[in-house]
Formats: structure tokens, C-alpha cells, sequence
């Protein structure tokens, strides 16, 4: 994978977001960086939801952040409706933020444990919302009940009151009560059991009808994903390797590291033998050096000398399904694209 | 990577009576608010070289069950009773002291987290052979060899050199690996492994998994395999326990449980997990509610409040396990999945119009919508 290139890109008129040649690096000292993200784009129509998977240090997070600007990307652009985001003042951006929330992992840690619920959720609305108490606190109590948790009861309380799950339901609310275009969910429900994870998951896709929100959905877990997404990008270091609806991902998986992602999830059937499995050897590489040409290619088991020259382009395999690999598990479309 | 297969129970097995043989067992912790009942009666018995997968939701008391088995709930307000036989000795009456020489030797534990559970100022040689030279006297110089050689086996590239480096210069998986080796270093013939994939990645998740059982397998350990997730369990355990408020709800071999499970509360963890296969959007089956306060728990049936088949009779009269049909299957349900009296269960319930019956019919009837329009 880890390919480059835009054939992927829509030209619809219901695009919200669109995203082209992201690219984030920190310094790391000694003039080395991190390449955390290389030049990824993607864009997500209104009343979408995007799933973003891949291993942990692929950059998925990063490119969460970078589209609200937390920090601001080395490169690329970040186009929200019309405005480009990369190009705001830092004072403009902070008033752009309210149209882009976002949701994290731990759900207890995301919440300052020493201040009320209700004052929690409401923080944003001092910033922005009506400067009344009482109006504030009309939209509170509506969101929190929104996500199931009782406005009357758990306006006093405080966050180690309430189990993980709550706590998810209540970041949930307090990310909607600026009602934003677009939520950006990190990893929400990875600190949850199966449980609890089901009911946040039936929660999020209520809400989504009931507001008309977009999302884009950052996770580990492909069947989760799968739920939830209309459409799945996956990442490997920092690069793009196959966008495709989640139904057709799942059924065709065209990236090598898409199919052993997939061959990873555990089924809840004894009956399906794990005697055969794939499982990815190895670790990721680093970012501070990553592989040349198909940043896969090391861990590739199609991976041969043209992997290692070249970096392979998006190219269209059906419908809305792209991949950016040398070798395709299936037949592509058009003939190969430039090679950069 | 093996299915569960009998082939496995024979090798080189010293005695064929069973490794482990819990009886009644309780563990309860006394807090200012009252008595935490987190193990509350459980019986089981586990075979040598076998793998029993211990299922529940945080807060079923797995972790503590496991923890109770092995001796490692040390503090002055736990209370446990019953009876934990492990090769034929009595280990609930053991003194500290006389635990150590099981420790490490005969049974050990993975943690979930392997960010913490490593001590960060101490070099991974170093406390992967701690317990090694304690237990076996061997020299600095021999630790360090068997060190690097246990390092090779759990597949840890570049041994040499990484036996020399902190547990920060490590990837969440590699440290996964080094505390299975660290518990694997005095070959016990009894590991713990708890919650050991929840922290980490689903490549990862699957890389430890096979590696646990391909360790198991070479070694001819009795393993338990503790976990929230009905998926993880599925394919690499013998037996399943499936836990709900301290107590064992149901429990069989894994392909029986699977084949006709029988308690509602294994039903309903079983279909609150997203499949892969299914179209995305498609509306999970959440369990409502929360587990139940282990200090005042609710009358009857533990699982009652959340239980969509759940009964007058359930509310009043707790359920005591029964075996059921096939060998080694029991559970604790007085209307059980796949009967006529859970049929007609539910469907009064449906007439009564009751929460938790509607919220597992939706899903029902979800999902019979979808495959209506799958099929036009």
C-alpha cells in the first residue's frame, strides 16, 4: 500500500469534508521526524460515516487531530464545505473548532473529574452558546437525555460516579451541544466491553438519524468499523491502502494488509479453524524511516522488487473502491497510473 | 491456531485426575459500604492440559476468580472460603510463605495491561529471570542464556540485544511477550492468562493468542484463559465458563456451548458482539442495564432485571446450576434459551410489552427486515 494519488476522490456536490496530501511530521531531534502521515486524502459526504482502521502507529489518530487542526498538519489541505481550514487564523480556527467535535477513547480521563456534569457538558456552551444559565442548560438537559443519562440526576454528580460507559455517553453529549457538522470519534468504544460497546455503537447510529451528523469513525477493531461506516479507509504508516463502502471492503478485500487485517478479527464460532489463519508477522516499522516505495513491502507477503522502486498509486477497482497496490488481490479497472 | 481436539488431553500426562479442582468457592471483600460478594459459590474442574475460557462483563468477578485460584487476593478484608485443590493439595489454607514455591514454579499469571505490569527502572533480562534464579539457584550467567533463549520462543527478535533494554523501548505486543515469557520461565504447568489481549491490537491480539497456544501446546500447560469477549475464546479453549455476578451462569465445552447455549445471558453476549459478516448498520443487540451491585444484589435470578425471558419466579427464586442434557453442560436458568417455557417466556413478556423483551425483539425483528430486503 501506502499509496498516494486522488483517483478516489468524489466530485459531488454533498461533500462536507474533503482532504487532500495530509501530511504531518513531528521532529524528533537530531533533524530526524516522525512521518505520521504522508499525503493521505479522503473526503466524506454529509450524513456519512467514514471508518479510518489500521494497527496502532499507523496515524490514524493523527489524522483525526489534524483535520480539527490539533496541530496543524506540515501539509496538505483540510477543506471543510468552502473553507479551507489550513488557512485560518489561529482565532478564526477556534471559532471554526465548534462545527468539528471530537470524541476519545477513555471515557473517564476525558472528563475533568473534579467538576460537575452539568457543568462538563456545558462548558462548550460558555465559550459559544447563550450566556443564560437557564437556556444553557435547556440544551444540556436535552443532549444528556439524548444519550440516555438522566439530566436532573447527573447534573451534580461527578465523573467517577459513573461507569465507562456513562462517561462515553456523557463526552457524547457534551460533543453535541455545539451541534457540529462533522464528530470525530477516537477509538470510542476500544475501552468498553462488548456490552456496553453494543449500546454506545446503537446509540451513535441514533443520533447520526436523529441530528443528521457526519462522523468519522477511528478504530482497531474491523468488525466494529464494519457496523458503523458507510465507507472504510485503512491506514498502514502514515499511508492510504484501500477506500472502499464497507460492505464491498469486507467481501473484497484488495490490499494484501486489508486481508490480513480481516483474517485477524476473532470469530465468535468454534467451528471456523484457526489452523489456517493468516497472521501478520512482525512489527510495524518505524516511522522516523519508513520503507521505501510500498511501505507494506516489509511485511508483504506479495511484496517483490518493484514494491520496494516504486510507490503504488490509488487506482479503481469497482464502483467506489480504490486501492493503492502493486498487486491486487483482485483485477483492477484502469491500467496502471503514473508511478511517482 | 489448533482447534480443540482430544488429541491433546493424553502426551505426557503425569496422572490423568484433574489439575485443578475448584469447590464452592467465595471470595468476598469487606468495604466500609458492605460485603463485595465478587466470587459467590463456584465449582469447576479443570483437566490437565486443557484450556477453560472464563467469560464475563467487567465486574462478573472473573479476574477476582482467577486471582482467588492463584492466592493473589493477599489484603486483610478478603474473606475466602471453599475449596481450591491444585494436584491433589488444598491451597486455600497455604501460608504465604508456602505459596511462593508455587508461584512462578507451578502456576502463573499474564496481566491484561503489559504497559504496567513490567516495572519500568528495571531491565526486561532482569525481571524475566528473577523468579528463574530464585526458584532454580542457577548462576547470573545461566539465567541470562535461558533468558534469551525464553525470548527466542515467545518469537522477540534480536534476543541478545533486547534482553539488555527497559520495558519503554518496547511496543505494547513485544512487552505482551515478554511477561509470557516471564511466566512461562519456570515452566509452570498451570498459566493464567487475563484479559491478556484487551490492550492491544487486533494483528496483535491475534499474533498473542496463537503464540499462548502454541506455548501451551509445546509445554502440555493447563491453561485459563479469562475475557470479555465471546470471539477470543471461541476457537482456543476446551471449555467455557460464562460468569454474571460473581456466580458461573452457564458452562460447557466451547462447540456445545456454541451449538445450544442455554443460559439468556450467553445468548446476549454472544449477539451483542458486531460480526463481521453481517451488512454494516446493522442494529446490535445491546444488553441494557448494567451488571448488578454485588454488595445488596437483586433477589432471585442475578440477571433478571436485564433478562428479556425473565419471570415472577425468576425475581423471587434464585436458580441453582443444573446439569442439562449433553455431558459437562450446566447452567443456572429456570427458563432456558431453546426451550418451550423460554418460548412462551418471551412471549408473554411480549404481551406485557416488558423493556428488555421489546429491546431483544427490535433486534429481532431488525434484523428479519434487513434479510427481507437482502432477499428482494
Amino acid at each position: 500500500m501506502a499509496g498516494s494519488g486522488k483517483a478516489h476522490l468524489r466530485d459531488r456536490d454533498d461533500i462536507l469534508l474533503r482532504v487532500e496530501d495530509l501530511t504531518v511530521e513531528f521532529p524528533v531531534g537530531g533533524g530526524r521526524r516522525v512521518y505520521a502521515v504522508s499525503g493521505i486524502s479522503f473526503d466524506i459526504a454529509r450524513g456519512e460515516t467514514l471508518g479510518l482502521v489500521g494497527e496502532s502507529g499507523c496515524g490514524k489518530s493523527t489524522t483525526g487531530r489534524a483535520l480539527l487542526q490539533l496541530p496543524k498538519p506540515t501539509g496538505g489541505s483540510v477543506k471543510l464545505k468552502d473553507v479551507e481550514l489550513t488557512a485560518l487564523a489561529a482565532e478564526d480556527m477556534r471559532a471554526k473548532r465548534t462545527d468539528l467535535q471530537m470524541i476519545f477513547q477513555d471515557p473517564v480521563s476525558s472528563l475533568n473529574p473534579r467538576r460537575k456534569i452539568g457543568e462538563v457538558v456545558a462548558e462548550p456552551l460558555e465559550v459559544w452558546g447563550p450566556a443564560d444559565k437557564d437556556a444553557q442548560w435547556e440544551i444540556v438537559s436535552k443532549m444528556l437525555d439524548a444519550v440516555g443519562i438522566d439530566p436532573d440526576v447527573a447534573r451534580e454528580k461527578r465523573p467517577h460516579e459513573f461507569s465507562g460507559g456513562q462517561c462515553q455517553r456523557i463526552s457524547i453529549a457534551r460533543s453535541l451541544v455545539m451541534e457540529p457538522e462533522i464528530i470525530i470519534c477516537d477509538e470510542p468504544v476500544s475501552a468498553l466491553d462488548v456490552s456496553v460497546q453494543a449500546q454506545i455503537l446503537n446509540m451513535l447510529e441514533d443520533l447520526k438519524k436523529q441530528y443528521g451528523l457526519t462522523l468519522v469513525f477511528i478504530a482497531h477493531d474491523l468488525a466494529v468499523v464494519k457496523n458503523i461506516s458507510d465507507r472504510v479507509a485503512v491506514m498502514y504508516l502514515g499511508k492510504m491502502c484501500e477506500i472502499s463502502p464497507s460492505d464491498e471492503l469486507y467481501a473484497n478485500p484488495a490490499h494484501p494488509y486489508t486481508r490480513l487485517l480481516l483474517g485477524s478479527i476473532p470469530v465468535p464460532d468454534p467451528l471456523v479453524s484457526l489452523e489456517d489463519s493468516d497472521e501478520i508477522l512482525g512489527e510495524l516499522p518505524s516511522p522516523i524511516a519508513p520503507p521505501s516505495g510500498c511501505r507494506f513491502r516489509t511485511r508483504c507477503p506479495l511484496a517483490d522488487e518493484i514494491c520496494e522502486r516504486a510507490e503504488p498509486q490509488m487506482r479503481r477497482i469497482n464502483n467506489d473502491h480504490y486501492v493503492a497496490c502493486h498487486h491486487p488481490l483482485v483485477d483492477v479497472d484502469e491500467v496502471e497510473v503514473s508511478i511517482s | 491456531m489448533t482447534e480443540p481436539s482430544p488429541s491433546r488431553t493424553i502426551a505426557n500426562t503425569p496422572s490423568s485426575d484433574p489439575l485443578l479442582v475448584v469447590e464452592n468457592l467465595k471470595t468476598h471483600f469487606e468495604i466500609e459500604a458492605g460485603m463485595v460478594k465478587a466470587v459467590d459459590g463456584v465449582s469447576f474442574t479443570l483437566d490437565r492440559g486443557k484450556t477453560l475460557g472464563i467469560v464475563g462483563e467487567s465486574g462478573s468477578g472473573k479476574t477476582v476468580l482467577s486471582r482467588s485460584v492463584m492466592r493473589l487476593n493477599i489484603a486483610a478484608n478478603v474473606h475466602a472460603s471453599g475449596s481450591v485443590k491444585y494436584d491433589g493439595e488444598e491451597l486455600l489454607t497455604k501460608s504465604n510463605k508456602e505459596m511462593q514455591k508455587y508461584w512462578g514454579a507451578e502456576m502463573a499469571m499474564v496481566f491484561q495491561d503489559p504497559m504496567t505490569s513490567l516495572n519500568p527502572v528495571v531491565k526486561i533480562g532482569r525481571q524475566l529471570t528473577e523468579h528463574l534464579r530464585y526458584h532454580t539457584k542457577i548462576s547470573k550467567k545461566e539465567a541470562r542464556l535461558q533468558g534469551i533463549e525464553l525470548l527466542r520462543s515467545v518469537r522477540i527478535p534480536e534476543p541478545e540485544e533486547r534482553f539488555d533494554v527497559y520495558p519503554h523501548e518496547m511496543s505494547g505486543g513485544m512487552r505482551q511477550r515478554v511477561c509470557i515469557a516471564s511466566a512461562l520461565a519456570c515452566g509452570p504447568k498451570m498459566l493464567f492468562a487475563d484479559e491478556p489481549t484487551t490492550a492491544l491490537d487486533v494483528t496483535v491480539q491475534h499474533q498473542i493468542l496463537n503464540l499462548l497456544q502454541a506455548q501451551q501446546k509445546e509445554r502440555f500447560m493447563t491453561m485459563i484463559l479469562v475475557t470479555h469477549d465471546l470471539g477470543v475464546v471461541a476457537g482456543r479453549t476446551d471449555d467455557i465458563a460464562v460468569m454474571y455476578a460473581g456466580k458461573i451462569a452457564e458452562k460447557a465445552s466451547t462447540r456445545q456451548l456454541f451449538a445450544s447455549m442455554r443460559h439468556p445471558y450467553t445468548e446476549a453476549l454472544l449477539r451483542s458482539i458486531p460480526k463481521p459478516k453481517d451488512p454494516s448498520h446493522t442494529r446490535l443487540s445491546a444488553i441494557g442495564g448494567r451488571p448488578p451491585d454485588l454488595i445488596n444484589p437483586p433477589k432471585g435470578c442475578k440477571f433478571s432485571p436485564r433478562c428479556p425471558y425473565a419471570q415472577d419466579r425468576c425475581r423471587e427464586e434464585e436458580p441453582q446450576i443444573q446439569a442439562g442434557a449433553a455431558p459437562g453442560h450446566e447452567f443456572a436458568c429456570h427458563f432456558p434459551v431453546g426451550t418451550p417455557e423460554n418460548k412462551a417466556a418471551f412471549e408473554k413478556n411480549m404481551a406485557d410489552g416488558v423493556p428488555a423483551t421489546l429491546a431483544a425483539a427490535g433486534q429481532i425483528i431488525a434484523t428479519e427486515e434487513l434479510s427481507e430486503k437482502a432477499a428482494l
